[in-house]
């Protein structure tokens, strides 16, 4: 896939999108909203190059660790503090996050517990089914492109009738998210770029509503730097049309339709309900819960942290934070009077500096902002 | 949030588990929710799961565009 | 900081700040201040110390005590000593299985005859069941200074030469440590770079071996303390294989993964294809690379650049947090 990264091309391509957006009049701003997506525009810095070629790039809440409420984080710190002989099994994205309580990372497990960092959820499962005397947490946090995943593992824990293993979930959908900015008015955008990833999942269908309602140009895209700038490009031919469309410029990994036995399984398991996201408020529809069937695997019931959990959550940041203006794409992280001063990747004051996903994390890392050395 | 790579099917289990292959590295994980995916067959794995079946065609067709895009760029 | 916390031992500004505020000012010493990994005392000899604390203890490609006696040697090196001898102070968590204990000496006696430098002084101790992870270890090593290296000789159009490939180490003990579904064919590079003496009279100015934080906050360290900036270039950067594949799934970048094998070496543009041709030449070198320059042409004073594959430009900071394995 080397090519997709050529600097020719992608040469070729900036100058493209460069001549297009000359045409418009006007510096377009697109939203991404998949950590992923921020990631690959810095990590190959073409952030600037866009900018240059006269596109504005802007994150919206694509990190899940994000916009996880702190109340979450602390009831998967309380289970692993507070239960002995726990394993609270974790992405490593979700642990470093600060809370009234402290990271999960740095919490003193209860006598017999521990932490462990997992890269699937059937890791934690098998984890379960080895050791039947020991309770296993996984805390299972993520969007469209990891909740079948979780799904499939909650499934086959209950059909093998495992008592030792249960879910803290965290599971957050994209298309209520962009209703909500788009609705809250707060910022105009010209454009977004879909996830790649997570449109493996849910198809093209479920952003048309951005198009239809709102005549607002987008393009699903793929996660190499020259897929991102062919979804560039391919917003800026729509605008310049005069269309708003969901233009599918990831053809070669996925299709329209998604992924009809990942949805279904995710339907079997969850059911939609009105999650408060951090920085965001209470958005319709936009989290799962365990349906009744399989409510017994709720971490959070069975562990009596519902009143921690996502549904009555409170999503306030710790004093001065502004994660949630940033997850918006209201300010950008250099907008935080904090950021890179007193909130630094080794001293984090919010989520967004701590995910790796994390807008004010990846601007510090690789962003070309000139900050003074400390 | 949406850290995955195209990785080639090697092995697929009765269990739904199986063994892709990966720039020569060998991951483990769950092809349950591509039912139709086949050994030789290229998916998309993230967090342990293949999500989806990569069109061989398209894909090549898209190398091949950008293969162009370089070789005509290089005079 | 009223308590120690985890982070502080990872190596980054947190440790630094904690060594400038509290270990410092407590001994006044100029030789100490200096915070060199070696240092060069009276009398031509350099003195190094390091702990080793590693879960788990073995890994492919090595283990503690491999590491022990490579970290510390390769200390001694980078700072223009040859190392001679090392001092090997053990504690043992109660417990611990004697044939864990024989395998891990077998494997500190393979290691500083390949270094060749002698162990002639030690420790034992033994501590109770759960309040050691089964052995740490410390050596202090000694050696002969044949070069006092220093940063104020690097000039503007230096070449910056990494010896190998990074992050084999670090992948090795992330997947010994829990497998995240990955069978990987990588090997620790733990090994000792005795082989780059000779270069400090082949004309290298500067030399650092690639250790925790990874090549990103090694050139971080070195670049604060330069009056030019340093632009490395993506595509030059050697990685094999498995890490560029493990790289890619687990979302973990190779420039912020530890070797202990691999140094990078700062040489005069003239003498640049030289030293590197002596490298190649040497089984641990072959796939040494030019990787960047001392330059002003791009960025500003203090400030480590990385032109990326793309043909983008990035600021490269040092590590800051562990290296996790992630989804997103």
């Amino acid at each position: 896939m080397k090519e997709l990264r050529d600097p020719a091309v992608l040469r070729r391509l900036l100058d493209e999108i460069g001549a297009k957006a000359g045409l418009l009049g006007r510096t377009p701003r697109l939203m991404e909203v998949c950590g992923t997506h921020t990631m690959t525009l810095f990590k190959h810095g073409l952030t600037p190059m866009l900018a240059e070629a006269g596109v504005e790039m802007v994150s919206g809440p694509g990190c899940p660790v994000c916009i996880t409420p702190n109340a979450v984080h602390e009831a998967a710190i309380a289970a692993v503090t507070r239960t002995e002989g726990l394993t609270l099994a974790a992405f490593g994205d979700m642990t470093r996050v600060p809370t009234r309580k402290g990271s999960l990372q740095a919490a003193v497990p209860a006598a017999g517990s521990r932490l462990r960092i997992v890269y699937s959820p059937e890791e934690a499962l098998d984890e379960a089914r080895r050791e039947p005397g020991r309770q296993v947490v996984f805390f299972g946090a993520g969007f469209e492109t990891t909740i079948p995943g979780i799904a499939y593992t909650a499934k086959r824990a209950a059909a093998e009738g495992l008592r030792n293993f249960s879910i803290l979930p965290a599971l957050w959908l994209i298309p209520p998210a962009l209703r909500a900015i788009l609705d809250a008015g707060e910022i105009a955008v010209d454009g977004f770029i879909y996830p790649g990833h997570v449109s493996a999942v849910i198809g093209a269908a479920p952003y048309e509503f951005v198009a239809r309602d709102y005549g607002i140009p987008g393009a699903i895209a793929g996660f190499e730097p020259g897929d991102m700038l062919l979804g560039v490009r391919s917003v800026l031919d729509q605008a310049l049309a005069g269309r708003a469309e969901v233009a599918l410029e990831y053809g070669r990994a996925i299709g329209r339709e998604g992924n009809a036995v990942a949805r279904a399984l995710m339907d079997e398991v969850f059911e939609p309900f009105d999650a408060v996201w951090r920085g965001l408020g209470k958005i319709p529809g936009s989290g799962l819960r365990f349906r009744a069937e399989y409510a017994g695997l709720d971490a959070g019931r069975r562990w009596g942290m519902a009143a921690e959990t996502a549904e009555m959550a409170d999503a306030s940041d710790l004093a001065g934070c502004r994660c949630g203006e940033v997850l918006r794409g209201v300010i950008r992280p250099a907008g935080c009077p904090l950021f890179s001063k007193r909130c630094r990747p080794d001293s984090p004051l919010g989520p967004c500096m701590v995910s790796f996903e994390g807008a004010c994390l990846i601007h510090f890392k690789y962003g070309p902002v000139r900050r003074a050395r400390s | 949030m949406c850290l995955a790579v195209p990785a080639k099917i090697v092995r697929l289990e009765e269990s739904g588990q199986g063994t892709a292959s990966y720039m020569g590295s060998e991951v483990r994980a769950n092809f349950s929710l591509v039912p139709r995916a086949r050994p030789g067959d290229w998916v998309i794995i993230h967090a342990g799961f293949a999500i989806s079946i990569v069109d061989a065609r398209e894909a090549r067709e898209t190398l091949r565009l950008f293969k162009e895009m370089a070789a005509t760029d290089r005079r | 900081m009223t308590k120690i916390s985890l982070e502080l031992g990872s190596g980054g500004r947190l440790m630094r700040d904690f060594l400038a505020a509290k270990i410092v000012p407590a001994f006044r010493d100029p030789l100490l201040g200096e915070l060199a990994d070696a240092t060069h005392l009276p009398g031509g000899i350099a003195l190094t110390t390091d702990s080793y604390v590693v879960d788990p203890l073995f890994f492919p490609g090595g283990d503690i005590g491999t590491l022990a006696v490579n970290g510390t040697v390769n200390d001694l090196v980078v700072a223009g000593a040859e190392p001679r001898f090392l001092s090997l102070a053990l504690i043992l968590e109660e417990g611990l299985e004697a044939e864990v204990l024989d395998r891990v000496i077998g494997s500190i006696r393979t290691a500083a005859k390949r270094a060749r430098v002698r162990i002639v002084t030690g420790d034992t101790k033994v501590v109770r069941r759960g309040q050691g992870d089964k052995v740490f270890i410390n050596t202090a090593g000694i050696g002969r200074t044949v070069a006092r290296p220093r940063l104020e000789r690097v000039r503007r159009g230096d070449k910056l030469i990494l010896t190998g490939t990074l992050g084999d180490h670090s992948l090795a003990v992330m997947l010994a440590r829990g497998d995240f579904g990955l069978r990987s064919s990588v090997r620790s590079d733990c090994a000792p770079l005795v082989f780059l003496l000779p270069l400090w009279r082949a004309g290298a100015r500067w030399m650092r071996d690639v250790t925790r934080g990874g090549l990103a906050t090694v050139l971080s360290e070195l670049v604060e303390r330069l009056p030019y900036p340093v632009l490395i270039e993506e595509d030059a950067v050697p990685l094999s294989r498995p890490v560029r594949a493990a790289s890619e799934l687990l979302g973990i970048d190779p420039l912020y993964m530890a070797c202990e094998g691999k140094a990078v070496i700062v040489a005069p543009a003239a003498k640049a294809a030289g030293i590197l041709a002596r490298v190649r030449r040497h089984p641990l070198g072959r796939r040494a690379a030019v990787i960047g320059e001392v330059q002003d042409r791009v960025g500003r004073p203090g400030e480590l650049l990385l032109r990326t594959a793309a043909g983008g430009l990035r600021l490269l900071e040092p590590l800051t947090s562990e290296l996790l394995p992630r989804i997103c």
